[in-house]
């Protein structure tokens, strides 16, 4: 009776084939690499890479172990550090021949020391979270209420155009809140602008009403168009998130939406946070405005009078006020690109931008108006507003236009990364923040992998000498799970992080419950007088419904960290949920498997190697 | 090797009333202490900014309060932990103090109080990968290291509370539902009885110590709910087998059979468990100190309520053989000394 079927040993034999393959290339770690990638966004690489570093660094005499290209990168993986050193200076000098300016990043990395063929199986060793290696770790939370009054902003602007373009005359268009009322001073403009508008401006609901001797339009942004909105800057802002964590050089960052609206990076290696948060944390949006330069607003810019109505005063960036109007002509989202150049003529230091096609015609219509009037870039962070600079305007602009005069070299290129920050649709708050030196990260693998090690063998040891041979097989039922556990994370990627290893040294700990069930009942068994083969049988078989049973609360609790917990919760719950899946496997099946391969042949099994079954003198409870 | 050599059934029911009130004592105290003294919540859950340091001498804990305290943040707790040269600073969430550039500046005013000036140090770290740093330099030493810093935003920890509240109503709720169909409704509710009540007196400590209640201990107050109802679990098991085999003992024999018969599996399998977390507990460090302690709570207490909390409940709760044997017992008293043996 207690023999598997052929298949039944395939499949463990796959099992336990599959858990060593994967489990591998955790166990060779990393060596030191090299990284090329783009540091513009212009610029994309290919194949060809892969060639050029491998030209360079024979060039420079090094010997890589392999060079690849994976997408995104190109690696090429060193011997030591020396040479890691060495390749990444030669790469540099080669790639990037205007240090200032670098087209590509020349990034340290680690790569797995596993051999080549295993990579190319897919067995890849599991990522390292940040308490582990070491980096930045911030959540930053979008501020949406600013996206959808931007919105709102920009499209009273669109409204106030198409209303000129069609010859509508209306008594003003304000702002309130999301929605956007414009008033009219008859029903007969109103009944003219309605169809109009919510024909080109499908996002808003119009609604009529009559307020006084007014007429009133008010549209709101429909429910659809809100999440539409909200997910477009989502988007937008980690776009824009990647680019400057490029200027980083950071080797593997993680850039990640989390729920509706907040976006985690993380940042291996980087310990520096004054200059990711710098870089990173330039929660910033960008306006373009006219500045308001009738009598009252100059009025207003010596403080000579009130700020006029429709105008908001700010700083320039050399302290002096600036009156700038409210209406926003162009935003950052039109903004393509902003670089550090020369004026073409002067040979002046100047800054070229692009806008979108939408930003050109606003702007081509703007400029020919206001020749010789001054227009503000404004950089908001955090709700404050601030003027990177006011030119003034020199003629008809398309969609290529400069900035240039009384500036240096280090001011254009300051302004031209400040516009490109600017290009965020809606302002950015840092929410979390956490940075683990590498020394304590080497120091929590350390610790973890002391824990579960240290704990196995105080297990294995007792059940050894508790239940000998069934010991032994428990013990070894248990190491597979702990192969099929790191084996399953490392198919899926998982990021390992301190308190995923403990929900690894806990998992053990409580799987062996299974195998403590199974040993105990077949004792139980023994002492009721079965023979060993029944008593095996039995005692698995009954043992079972209380594993599933006690599986699954625990299976419950599991499930709820899973689907209510955030980070470090939702690291120990993926790993405790898949943990007891692989315990019943390993606990049951595999166990099984081993005690039917040992004993199962024997047909007249006089004892088995369970430990001392003891049977008490006095009779067991009379059965009826 | 045998541990449990047990001559007859232990009369654990008979001590129900006494274990029930020792139960309640330690309950008593424990919602006590949580509401005098309340949870030290970790800055995950009430926000704020921890920052540790690593000293290259032993540190010396009231130059370093000078130091941080200088700077204005308020309520600033400066401790040691761990070693004498790891220091850990933990500011509070504060209006009108700006967050983000904290950790900056707390560790600016370290560095000036140790002579060095904090420098921003490219390179490639011990392993091998690219990593800068704020270094704090003074001559070629370096007398304090950053090692951990992290910033919590108020509206980030109230939502962990919140999910915190709905995890724990989630797991109650399920594990309900399923002991209610897996067995009965007596035994859902005297299992989540038993074990709600290991999870209040593991607060109840955490409340008296004043240990740190972070997010790992919230972690493992849940793990522990789901492992020690699997106790409940297999002992409830083992009652319904024991009315099935033994029609003639009365309700408390049956209870006091079925726990006698798991005592052996109870503490060995509790005690593998307890060997894991004391290796974490030794091993593991400060990250998994209080994990681990939790976890241990949580198992001794298990199995206390599991064994003598869970069962005494259910047999108030007046479980009858008929409850758990529904077909084979309709026609049959158990009480009835006349019924005739069923083999």
């Amino acid at each position: 009776m207690n023999r598997y079927p052929f298949w039944k040993y395939a499949i463990l034999v796959i099992a336990l084939v599959v858990g060593i393959v994967y489990t591998l290339p955790n166990l060779f770690g990393e060596a030191p690499a090299v990284q090329v990638s783009s540091g513009k966004v212009t610029v994309k690489l290919d194949v060809s890479m892969k060639q050029r570093v491998e030209e360079i660094l024979a060039k420079a005499g090094l010997q890589p172990d392999f060079v690849q290209f994976d997408g995104n990168s190109v690696k090429a993986r060193l011997a030591d550090l020396d040479a890691q050193r060495k390749a990444k200076d030669a790469l540099s000098a080669a790639l990037n021949p205007d240090p200032a300016d670098p087209t590509y990043i020349v990034a340290l990395n680690l790569l797995s020391r596993s051999p080549r063929w295993l990579t190319a199986m897919h067995a890849l060793p599991m990522y390292l979270g940040l308490d582990l290696r070491g980096g930045v770790h911030f959540l930053m939370q979008v501020d949406m209420k600013a996206a959808l009054t931007k919105k709102a902003d920009s499209t009273a602007g669109d409204v106030r155009t198409l209303l000129r373009d069609k010859n509508i005359r209306h008594a003003g268009i304000t702002r309130d809140g999301n929605a956007i009322v414009v008033r009219f001073r008859d029903q007969a403009s109103l009944a003219a602008a309605r169809p109009i508008l919510a024909d080109q401006l499908t996002d808003f609901a119009w609604e009529e009403s009559q307020d006084g001797t007014d007429w009133k339009l008010a549209g709101m942004l429909k429910p659809d168009a809100v999440k539409r909105v909200q997910q477009a800057a989502l988007t937008q802002n980690i776009t824009t998130l990647h680019n400057r964590v490029n200027e980083l050089g950071v080797a593997e960052p993680v850039i990640q939406q989390q729920g509706a609206d907040r976006v985690v990076v993380q940042l291996p290696g980087v310990q520096d946070t004054a200059k990711a948060k710098d870089i990173i944390g330039r929660t910033a949006t960008l306006e373009m405005r006219m500045v308001d330069e009738t009598s009252e607003g100059r009025m207003a810019v010596t403080g000579a009078g009130p700020v006029p109505f429709g105008s908001e005063r700010y700083t320039e960036r050399g302290g002096a006020p600036l009156i700038v109007k409210r209406q926003v002509l162009l935003t950052g989202e039109n903004l393509t690109d902003a670089q550090p150049g020369f004026d073409g003529q002067t040979q002046e230091p100047a800054v070229h931008l692009t806008v979108d096609a939408r930003g050109a015609r606003i702007m081509r219509d703007v400029s020919r108006e206001n020749i010789g009037k001054r227009m503000a870039i404004l950089l908001f962070e955090k709700g404050k507003g601030e003027v990177v600079t006011a030119p003034v305007i020199r003629g008809e602009l398309g969609n290529r236009f400069q900035i240039s005069g009384r500036m240096t070299t280090a001011e254009a290129n300051d302004v031209a990364l400040l516009l490109r920050a600017g290009s965020l649709a809606a302002p950015m708050e840092i929410i979390e923040e956490r940075t683990i030196g590498p020394s304590l990260g080497a120091e929590n693998i350390d610790k973890g992998f002391h824990s579960v090690v240290g704990g196995f063998a105080a297990i294995a040891l007792f059940m050894c000498a508790y239940y000998l041979l069934f010991g032994v097989i428990s013990t070894l039922a248990l190491g597979l799970n702990l192969l099929l556990l790191v084996a399953v994370l490392s198919m899926l990627q998982a990021t390992l992080t301190l308190p995923g290893i403990a929900a690894i040294a806990l998992t053990l700990g409580m799987a062996i419950d299974a195998n403590v069930l199974i040993n105990e009942r077949i004792r139980e068994e023994l002492r009721g007088g079965a023979n060993p083969q029944a008593a095996i049988n039995t005692g698995y078989e009954r043992a079972w419904a209380t594993i599933l049973d006690s599986n699954v609360t625990t299976l419950i609790a599991g499930l709820a960290l899973l689907a209510f917990g955030s980070g470090p919760i939702r690291a120990f719950a993926i790993v405790h949920c898949l943990g007891i899946i692989t315990s019943m496997f390993s606990a049951v099946l595999f166990s099984r498997g081993l005690v039917n391969l040992w004993y199962g042949r024997q047909k007249r099994l006089k004892s088995v190697s369970i430990g001392q079954v003891w049977k008490p003198a006095a009779t067991v409870p009379a059965k009826t | 090797m045998e541990f449990f050599r047990i001559h007859r059934d232990i009369p654990f029911m008979r001590h129900a009333l006494v274990f029930n009130v020792i139960s309640l004592v330690t309950f008593l105290a424990a919602v006590f202490f949580l509401a005098t003294r309340g949870l030290h919540f970790s800055i995950e859950f009430t926000g704020g900014t921890v920052i540790e340091t690593a000293y290259a001498q032993t540190a010396d804990i009231p130059k370093v309060r000078t130091a941080v305290e200088s700077l204005g943040l308020g309520d600033v707790l400066v401790q040691n932990f761990g070693s004498s040269r790891d220091v850990l600073i933990r500011v509070p969430l504060r209006e009108g103090v700006k967050q983000a550039d904290l950790v900056a500046s707390v560790f600016g005013a370290l560095c000036k109080a140790e002579g060095g000036t904090v420098s921003n140090r490219e390179g490639a770290a011990e392993q091998g990968q690219s990593a800068s740093r704020q270094a704090c330099a003074a001559g070629a030493a370096e007398p304090v290291r950053l090692s951990r810093s992290e910033f919590v935003g108020p509206q980030v920890g109230k939502e962990l509370a919140e999910d915190g509240a709905k995890a724990l109503a989630f797991v109650v709720i399920g594990i309900m539902i399923y002991l209610a169909l897996r067995f009965e409704w007596k035994f859902s509710v005297a299992a989540i009885v038993a074990n709600l009540h290991d999870v209040v007196i593991i607060l109840g400590f955490f409340a008296f110590f004043q240990w740190e209640f972070s997010l790992s201990v919230l972690a493992a107050v849940l793990a522990v709910l789901g492992y020690s109802v699997n106790e409940s679990v297999v002992i409830f098991d083992r009652i319904r087998e024991s009315f099935r085999r033994y029609r003639k003992m009365t309700t408390p024999e049956v209870i006091d059979h079925a726990i006698t018969s798991t005592i052996s599996r109870t503490i060995i399998t509790h005690g593998s468990t307890q060997m894991m977390v004391l290796s974490m507990l030794i091993f593991g460090g400060q990250t998994l100190h209080y994990f681990a302690i939790a976890l241990t709570i949580g198992i001794l207490f298990g199995i206390y309520s599991s064994v003598f909390v869970a069962a005494a409940i259910a047999m108030w709760l007046g479980v009858k053989r008929e409850d758990l044997v529904k077909s084979a017992a309709k026609d049959h008293d158990p009480n009835d000394p006349n019924a005739g043996a069923v083999v």
